[in-house]
């Protein structure tokens, strides 16, 4: 099934991993790493440009150092991006594997949930669960996965759908293993490789959903710095002081990307089948 | 006729499953009736109050009264504009329509040649930049985007405006924000389904009996490969609206995805109801509208 020759990843996903590694390690050691502290202000120096004055990546409005607000908002687009994405995956794949396996009454129910559930637009869900909610780390988690674990629904159902009448699950049957046993020692394993690089997607996307969400006023509330509300902030000073909005978006899609790069590549590694060419 | 039917009748069944959401909205976002009435509101006018609106009843009954009304289209009166709901987002309606016109114009031309330049070139340097590229197009968020061709076109280059919706020049910038980020998926898309196309052997026919490469591309290949590229745009719909929706508010594009961020910051309930309900048959649509258009280029599926 795998392919022999790729011993070591590609070069661009040498470099999404090295990044991805920065970013992480930036998150968790930000209090020893960042230069200064992400809410202290200092009005004195406030809009200044990069590389002047001490503040590589410049100052914003209320005089706060850009980079050292970077480097702690990747605490928030890690955390969440990757709790959502595994929330969605449970709740997908659940649900996958109830609607696959025992078909009928459970599957048409939840087939037209999802239907319905994608009839709607994404963040107008998300918004509007979000409003209802407030504002709160784990309400942004909650929203993201809500509105988001059909994905993971459908390629699992699918999947199950197809394996249920494969000669693996028909001879596990047939030396008598029970339901539970065979959805857990035979179908689950065998769609595990199509879940690893939907969640690689998902973590991904989901990073960019909660900077939306940020940005829109309905994230993680302040003082805690996120990338998306800075972003937010820094969009009426575009004219002026172009930093304020670009280096936290920067960070977002310098992030993203690692993550989309290594998610490629294990799709060619994991499943042959999804596999781009 | 049987398939447009069936299509029909699950496409109603998804409307009433999004009115169902759409009307529990109303009471998740707390007492509707406390919303409508003044603060200092003695207890028995609010019971009143309750009773005239008819919030008082069950449940069923007042989603069936709700239901019947959305299907006339009346969604009630704007808390904050004071006119019919659904007649405030309709207005929107052609300004997105543009909109998102636009962006699948641009999607549709930044996606085919670098879908059809990374399948010619296979594993070929160029593939890999393409793939690159697309990769990169999938990583940066639309509000992001937004700013950064604010930032070159509008407040460095003076090229085009920065926000309104009166001339075509501002159409440019949101359409291309919306559009890059589908681009990206669709080019993906396009190239390997191209790729699964070159190997079939009506393509080594083409090529058997003559044609040049770049005919046996446009007549033979791109025809078959078009089919899951034209059902994932339909899939792209949502996606589009609901980037639309950002992007609106950002170049302050009058367009119905702004008014639903107003509608939503000002918790204007009616608008918000009426917004979800026209876009979800707004994607119903398209979505019945593509499967025709996939019957009508495919003949296997109208022979089946």
């Amino acid at each position: 099934m795998r392919r022999g020759r790729r011993s070591w990843p590609p070069l661009s996903v040498l470099f999404g991993l090295v990044v991805l590694l920065l970013v992480v390690i930036t998150a968790l050691g930000a209090d020893l790493l960042a230069p200064y502290g992400p809410t202290t202000q200092n009005l004195r120096e406030r809009l200044q440009a990069p590389l002047v004055g001490g503040h590589v990546l410049g100052t914003d409005n209320l005089g706060r150092d850009i980079l050292s607000r970077v480097m702690f908002g990747s605490r928030v687009s890690l955390l969440v991006g990757v709790s959502a994405a595994a929330l969605a995956g449970s709740l997908g794949i659940l649900l996958g594997l109830l609607a696959g396996f025992l078909s009928g009454w459970w599957d048409a129910l939840l087939s037209r949930i999802a239907d319905v559930q994608q009839a709607i637009p994404f963040l107008i869900l998300a918004i509007a669960v979000a409003v209802i909610l407030g504002p709160s780390l784990i309400n942004v988690v909650l929203v993201l996965a809500v509105t988001t674990w059909v994905s993971y629904f459908r390629v699992v159902r699918a999947e199950v759908l197809g394996l249920r009448e494969s000669p693996l699950v028909d001879a596990a049957r047939v030396i008598g293993a029970g339901r539970l046993r065979i959805v857990l020692r035979h179908v689950l394993p065998n769609v595990s490789a199509s879940m690893i690089v939907i969640g690689s997607v998902m973590v991904a996307n989901m990073i960019i959903f909660e900077a939306s969400l940020s940005f829109l006023g309905l994230g993680v509330p302040p003082p805690t710095p996120t990338w998306g509300r800075m972003v937010f902030e820094g969009v009426q000073y575009v004219d002026s002081a172009w930093w304020l909005a670009l280096f936290p978006g920067a960070a977002i899609v310098l992030t993203v990307l690692a993550i989309n790069l290594i998610g490629d590549w294990l799709r060619d590694v994991l499943d042959p089948r999804l596999r781009a060419d | 006729m049987t398939y447009l039917a069936q299509r029909l009748v699950q496409g109603a069944f998804v409307l009433l499953g999004v009115t169902a959401v759409v009307f529990g909205l109303t009471f998740l976002t707390g007492d509707p009736a406390s919303v409508l009435v003044p603060l200092d509101t003695s207890r028995e006018e609010m019971e009143r109050f309750r009773h005239q609106m008819g919030l008082d009843r069950p449940m069923p009954i007042q989603y069936l009264d709700f239901l019947g009304r959305a299907l006339h289209g009346d969604f009630g009166e704007s808390f904050r504009h004071h006119e019919p709901a659904m007649g405030l987002v309709f207005e929107r309606v052609p300004a997105t329509l543009r909109l998102s016109a636009v962006a699948i114009g641009f999607a549709l031309f930044i996606s085919i040649p670098l879908g059809s330049l990374a399948a010619l070139n296979h594993r070929r340097p160029l593939d890999s930049i393409c793939r690159l590229m697309a990769l990169l197009g999938q990583s940066v968020p639309a509000f992001w985007l937004a700013i950064v061709l604010i930032l070159v076109f509008a407040v460095y280059l003076h090229w085009l405006p920065s926000s309104g919706g009166d001339t075509w020049q501002s159409l440019l910038l949101p359409g291309l924000t919306v559009g890059a980020a589908s681009a990206a998926t669709l080019a993906r898309l396009l190239r390997s389904s191209l790729l699964e196309v070159f190997v079939q052997d009506y393509m080594r026919t083409a090529y058997a009996k003559g044609l040049s490469r770049h005919a046996a591309l446009i007549r033979h290949a791109m025809r078959n490969a078009a089919l899951p590229v034209l059902s994932y745009l339909a899939l792209q719909v949502v996606f589009i609206l609901s980037n639309a929706v950002v992007v609106e508010s950002i170049f302050a594009y009058p367009g119905m995805g702004r008014l639903a961020v107003e509608a939503i910051a000002t918790r204007d309930v009616p608008v918000i109801q009426a917004f979800v309900t026209l876009a979800a048959v707004i994607v119903v649509f398209v979505n019945i509208g593509v499967d025709l258009v996939y019957v009508r280029i495919d003949p296997r599926i109208r022979l089946s």
